[in-house]
């Protein structure tokens, strides 16, 4: 996967690269039989449409075949150096009381994880164990039969190397949150294509955080996930998580949730790391009386560009939805959150709101706010608003008059702001990490 | 003696328009002046110009506090070295704990001046107690800055930071706006109790009234952009008497 491509790039030049790519590392990838045909068939289909770009609809703001100009070999292996390096970062990303498992340069690193005192009603294996060795109702759930139509969820199925498979029986409540962190060592340009799986049984409740972090000195790499998960009818998910890559990363994520009758998800993302990056959720109501919040905070500098797209289905009656999302913009950046709620015919009594608001520090910054309603049954609440800022003057000289230095008076509006975000995260614990996460961005920026 | 601060013949302009037209003010430590004057006459204008907020330009004069340029200052500059304005209109800033921000607010205003920051206990301890003395409950405290305060406990929340901050030139612009009579009495008091040799105050009035409580030691009328006459506490109640009508010539 060795492959520069020149900067006169076309979408048969990138297919093929990644084609010969897959080509080279096929033999290393887990899996075999339907799971290597349904690699086969994954790059095949991501061959013919190659990089998204601003023509394909869903993608508009996020032209890869600009942006990604070169495809990173595939990461090998940690070894002992990266494994160090890894350990290192570990400790201020490690969330107190958490259960760490750690994918270091998108590989599962068993001496950095904790499978110690497995609670009941918790299994834990790796993706390339479930691959190579789980049955057919493990590989379903990781390969569903129904494809998603997007090319970059066809690559990552194409290529995915590990992961953690991460089963929560029914009626179980775990009182110790599972923290999946992926670490990028990356002393040289590198690839990674994880997939994780989450099925919290029936009844069940869990706390899912997810970190995405690089150690001192990690080079440009690309972080390639998907996340699969199903809450069953009664459960609840709890879900946060972090994106904190490397300046120079690309981070291109997706997660696929189904959520059961009178389930409870919860989930906030911020997005505060990498050059560029695209977290697109796909939520979909599986069955009824079932409360969706997804929540989300952008903070960007320099020239960083974050892509938050969700994707919210209501195909049942009596759901719930949430979407309260907030950018911060500095310098350059861009965001963009494009949120899409679609109410099926048959999803009567649908309670649906989205609010989208950005916040714009700098001239240059740029703010893409796409919520859409797509609303084909009669009987529900809907609603959406997107509105775009600056700082209001009139609160900053306030904050001024009273002794606070520019940047520490703009940090504390700042924070107030993406606090209406983050005050819908339900968990106690939850909410301070988030904000803990914001106000490292603020420091950040002196 | 060091005057405290010294306005010399301050031209300001707005968005094109000059709003004060040569103002001359001298404020010794230890004294309190009162500016009364119309509506418009540019008495928040001047307040804002000394605590530094930004669209006013000065095209004349000067302003020193303590010997030094207040201009050339920063507005948390001007704050961390004493200058205080009780805001006629305090904004509500929603997010933004009421403690929170005074805790930050006060550590730094020490950090500037080189003293150490103040540990929490000391300073719950210290904002319970100014609270208690102006009848501020401590729930109040716990919401966002100003929001939901009514137009009185917003003016209360000026008092407690003034208190709080312990400034040397406290300016009051129309504090006694929105305050009931005993919401009145109980912020004046704690004002009186901050009075001492080394603190000046500016009390911005429309309202003889608020000067029974607060006894000045000169008052100035203002109109249209200047101080057009200055006289002892007896010129408010000859205000209260005549209006305003008579300075129309002089300005
Ligand atoms: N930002 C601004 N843009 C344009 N004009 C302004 C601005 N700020 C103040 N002015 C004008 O300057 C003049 C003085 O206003 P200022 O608020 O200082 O008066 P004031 O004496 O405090 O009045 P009041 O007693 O009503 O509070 C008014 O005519 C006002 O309209
Ligand atoms: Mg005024």
């Amino acid at each position: 996967m060795n492959v520069a491509l020149a900067k006169t790039d076309t979408k048969t030049d990138t297919s093929r690269a990644l084609g010969e790519a897959f080509a080279n590392v096929r033999e290393r990838l887990p899996g075999t039989g339907a799971v290597a045909e349904a690699r086969q068939r994954a790059l095949e289909a991501f061959e013919r449409q190659g990089l998204p770009h601003r023509r394909v609809e869903d993608w508009k703001y996020t032209d890869l075949r600009t942006a990604m100009r070169e495809v990173l070999p595939l990461a090998a292996a940690p070894d002992e150096a990266a494994a160090s390096r890894a350990a290192a970062i570990l400790k201020s990303a490690a969330v107190k009381g958490a259960r760490q498992l750690v994918l270091v340069d998108g590989v599962y690193a068993p001496q950095l994880s904790n499978l110690g005192k497995l609670e009941k009603g918790l299994a834990v294996r790796t993706l390339r164990d479930a691959l190579e060795t789980g049955g057919e109702a493990v590989r379903n759930q990781l390969l569903p039969p129904k494809q998603s139509a997007d090319p970059m969820v066809a690559l990552n199925t194409a290529m995915m190397t590990d992961g953690v498979v991460i089963e929560i029986s029914e009626g179980a409540e775990l009182a110790q949150a599972i923290q999946i962190i992926h670490i990028a060592s990356g002393a040289s340009p590198a690839a990674m294509f994880t997939r994780s799986l989450l099925r919290v049984g029936n009844k069940a409740k869990v706390t899912l955080i997810e970190s995405f972090v690089a150690a001192e000195g990690a080079k440009s790499y690309q972080a390639h996930d998907a996340l699969v998960v199903s809450v069953g009818s009664h459960a609840r998910l709890d879900h946060v998580r972090l994106m904190e890559d490397a300046r120079d990363a690309f981070n291109i994520s997706t997660a696929f949730v189904t959520v059961g009758a009178h389930a409870h998800f919860n989930t906030f993302n911020l997005t505060a790391g990498g050059q560029l990056s695209r977290y697109q959720a796909f939520v979909t109501f599986g069955g009824e009386h079932a409360r969706v919040e997804t929540n989300g905070v952008n903070l960007l500098n320099g020239t960083q560009h974050g892509d938050t797209t969700l994707f919210l289905d209501h195909a049942v009656p009596n759901g719930a939805s949430r979407e309260v999302f907030r950018a911060v913009l500095d310098d350059r950046g861009h965001s963009v959150f494009q949120g899409r709620i679609i109410v099926r015919p048959d999803a009567q009594k649908t309670d649906a709101k989205m609010m989208t608001r950005a916040l714009l520090l700098s001239d240059e910054a740029e703010a893409d706010n796409k919520p859409e309603l797509e609303i084909f049954a009669d009987d529900v609440t809907c609603g959406h608003g997107a509105t775009t800022g600056a700082l209001d003057q009139s609160l900053l000289f306030y904050l001024r008059a009273r002794g606070l230095p520019e940047k520490e008076a703009q940090a504390l509006l700042i924070e107030a702001f993406v606090g209406e975000a983050i005050e819908s995260i339900v968990d106690d614990d939850l909410r301070d990490i988030a904000v803990g996460a914001a106000r490292r961005w603020l420091a950040a920026r002196g | 003696m060091n005057a405290l601060l010294e306005v010399k013949n301050l031209q300001v302009r707005v968005e094109e328009r000059e709003i004060l037209h040569g103002l001359t003010l001298t404020v010794n430590p230890g004294e309190v002046h009162a500016i009364m004057g119309p509506n418009g006459s540019g008495k928040s204008t001047l307040s804002h110009v000394i605590a530094g907020k930004a669209g006013y330009e000065v095209t004349g004069g000067e302003v020193l506090y303590k010997g030094e340029d207040l201009l050339e200052m920063d507005p948390n500059e001007r704050a961390a070295k004493g200058v205080f304005l009780a805001f006629q209109y305090p904004v509500e800033i929603p997010g933004v704990a009421t403690m929170n921000f005074l805790h930050t607010a006060l550590n730094a205003q020490r950090k500037a001046r080189g003293e150490k920051e103040i540990l929490t206990p000391d300073f719950l301890k210290k904002v319970r107690e100014v609270a208690k003395s102006l009848n501020i409950p401590q729930d109040m405290l716990k919401r966002g800055v100003n929001v939901g305060f009514s137009g009185g406990e917003k003016k209360r929340n000026e008092i407690l930071q003034m208190a709080l901050f312990e400034p040397a030139l406290c300016i009051l612009d129309e504090m006694d706006s929105g305050l009931d009579i005993d919401a009145l009495r109980v912020a004046a008091d704690g004002v009186n109790a901050l009075r001492s040799k080394d603190r000046a105050m500016v009390v911005i009035t429309h309202y003889q009234r608020l000067l029974n409580y607060i006894v000045p030691d000169f008052v100035h009328v203002m109109s249209k952009g200047r101080v057009v006459k200055s006289g002892g506490k007896e010129l408010a109640l000859e205000l209260e008497k005549s209006g305003y009508a008579q300075f129309d010539d002089a300005a």
